[in-house]
């Protein structure tokens, strides 16, 4: 297991590299001139001048490119040009809360969505297998965005189950908690439907196999053919959804946490574009890359863990 | 030899499509809700029945009543009409997205596919890494990058569905090419390009056009969200996103003021699921036989 883990870090550098290029390029390669959009269309010659210095964006691209690596590697993602403190202290102060956030709204998405999808496909075409299709087909259809308002709107404002604005009193436990069941419901609520549809055809894919049939025939009782047979077959394709999700779920947690007021990495993000806050976007790219990366190697690992086959590769 | 025509084409998958939609409820019910919107988004300078941007000083914040169908905003221009006229911004936005990215993706998919060896691996290496980037994360990053115009933001949304394309173009044109009849064209001198777009492509259309019904779905929602958080196209242009954020900012007073374009998002976003579901479904070999 450790050589397979050790074999798939190595895999993962090339790919923080071409993240980490692609992140540069964006940002830099950009059309429009950073000093000018930070400092806007009325700045004097000196102060656009004066800014691009700072900024190291009179150097050639290579030279740029070297120093970006180089700040990365050393760890130091420079200040925010805002409030002018280390944007990994203010990533790290809210890095938290949307770890939090991702995962409430993972486990929620699991854990309710493979018994939802394995019922679904046991029942395939009865009613419980049409509640769990819609269900999945309401998941899909909303926007995070309009869910948390409509979910807001009807459990915080009319209801008041849960405060309206998520980020009060977090050192108490309970608060907290109450806190994080809206957002974390809201965006569990697309990852269950995503996990739902998978497992359910992922069952329904399983059970015609040949190896079901012969443990059947057997006369393996029905409910270890479906737990022990089927499913650590089928969850195969369910890993490769929830890590190919992962993202939509870390871009989604940015609008959850603009409607729910959560601090959080969304935040942050919003507040720098807002702001123009031109090397707090940058770090944040980087620390998305890791984090997209970091989660790949999850789901890789993941693999290895559910498939023996995998590991032996 | 130029008038030798080869028939190279499958049985479409649309004609697979339109028989299964018959016999499917839900692809039928995407269907209708597909056509209402497109209608509408057309159709909105005739059927609005105000003026999208006229203010009404009077009349601000009014709830649902006979004159303003849906209320007003804090403007108190016409809720009615401004989604109507939201949902061609949006229509156009995804649309022109997702038509930009099924070239540019299919083209290089093909091309990957076609040449093969280190140019496939490579090209493909890079599609996967823009794959794993989010879409809204990778799209708010482009058009923060560029500022917030409908170009920019089509070109960003695009950007963000190109890798799906070239994986889908990619994987039949690599079977096809093996085939006898494009053996047959290149031994007849056939240039690589005639053989790529006139042989290969219309093969590999029917998956594209799967695909894209599939990501129009997504796209509505990218550009949805981007507008919600500010980066979309400017005010006083209505869209379903920024109407939300307006509402979702006066939620306490005027809830309806972000209930109605949210319900018409979510029946946008039902009926290109359950319609993409049906085209998925038409052209997945494993169901057919169902």
């Amino acid at each position: 297991m450790i050589g397979f883990i050790l074999k798939r870090l190595l895999v993962a550098l090339p790919t923080l590299l071409a993240v980490l290029t692609i992140v540069f390029l964006f940002v830099r390669v950009a059309p429009g001139d950073p000093a000018m959009v930070i400092l806007g269309d009325s700045a004097s010659q000196e102060a656009l001048e004066a800014l691009r210095q700072q900024l190291g964006l009179n150097k050639p691209l290579w030279a740029q490119y070297v120093d970006f690596m180089l700040m990365v590697l050393s760890g130091d993602l420079g200040k925010s040009m805002l409030t002018s403190r280390p944007i990994l202290q203010e990533v790290a102060e809210v890095l938290p809360y949307t770890v939090e956030l991702t995962v409430a709204s993972l486990t929620i998405g699991v854990v309710v969505g493979v018994p939802l999808g394995i019922v679904s496909a046991k029942q395939r075409n009865g009613w419980f297998d049409y509640f769990a299709r819609v269900i999945s087909l309401v998941g899909l259809s909303f926007p995070a965005f309009v869910s948390a308002v409509l979910m807001l709107l009807i459990f915080a404002i009319e209801l008041r189950w849960f405060p309206v604005i998520s980020s009060a009193a977090l050192d108490d436990p309970e608060a907290r908690l109450r806190a994080l069941a809206l957002p974390a419901f809201n965006l569990g609520l697309i990852m269950l439907a995503y996990v739902t549809r998978v497992t359910r055809s992922s069952m329904l894919g399983v059970m015609s196999e040949d190896y079901i049939r012969t443990a059947r025939a057997k006369g393996v009782p029905g409910r270890m053919v479906v737990w022990r047979h089927a499913l650590r077959n089928a969850l195969i394709p369910v890993v490769t959804v929830v890590g190919l999700y992962l993202g939509v779920l870390i871009g989604n947690s940015v609008l959850t946490e603009i409607v729910f007021n959560r601090p959080g990495l969304g935040k942050l993000i919003v507040g720098a574009l807002n702001q123009r806050d031109y090397t707090m976007l940058q770090g944040l790219m980087v620390i998305y890359a890791f984090i997209i990366v970091l989660c790949n190697l999850l789901t890789d690992m993941t693999y290895g863990l559910i498939d023996p086959r995998v590991k032996r590769q | 030899m130029s008038t030798v025509h080869l028939s190279t084409r499958q049985p479409g998958a649309l004609a697979l499509f339109w028989s299964r939609a018959r016999r499917n409820k839900g692809t039928a019910i995407g269907l209708v809700l597909v056509l209402v919107m497109v209608a509408s988004a057309i159709l909105a300078p005739w059927i609005a029945p105000h003026d999208p941007l006229e203010q009404d000083i009077i009349a601000r914040l009014e709830p649902p009543s006979d004159t303003y169908l849906l209320g007003t905003d804090p403007y108190g221009r016409d809720i009615l009409s401004r989604i109507l006229w939201g949902g061609r911004v949006s229509l156009f936005v995804s649309t022109s997205a997702v038509l930009i990215a099924m070239v540019v993706g299919s083209a290089i998919g093909i091309l990957a596919g076609y040449i093969g060896g280190k140019f496939d691996r490579v090209t493909m290496a890079c599609m996967d890494v823009l794959l794993s980037f989010p879409s809204l994360i990778m799209g708010l990053l482009v058009v923060a990058m560029l500022g917030p115009s409908i170009v920019n933001l089509i070109l960003a949304i695009g950007l963000t569905a190109v890798a799906p394309f070239a994986r889908i173009a990619r994987a039949p044109t690599l079977v096809i090419k093996e085939r006898e009849f494009v053996e047959a064209g290149r031994a007849m001198g056939f240039s690589h390009g005639r053989i790529m777009g006139i042989h290969i492509l219309p093969n590999v259309a029917s998956e594209v056009m799967v695909m894209a019904s599939l990501w129009l779905a997504t796209a509505i929602r990218t550009e949805a969200s981007l507008s919600f958080i500010g980066l979309g196209v400017r005010p006083p242009t209505p869209t379903w996103g920024s109407m939300i954020r307006e509402g979702f900012e006066n939620i306490l007073d005027a809830p309806w003021l972000s209930i109605f374009p949210s319900i018409a998002i979510l029946i946008v976003m039902l009926g290109l699921n359950l319609l993409g579901d049906g085209l998925r479904d038409a052209t997945d070999p494993r169901l057919r036989h169902e």
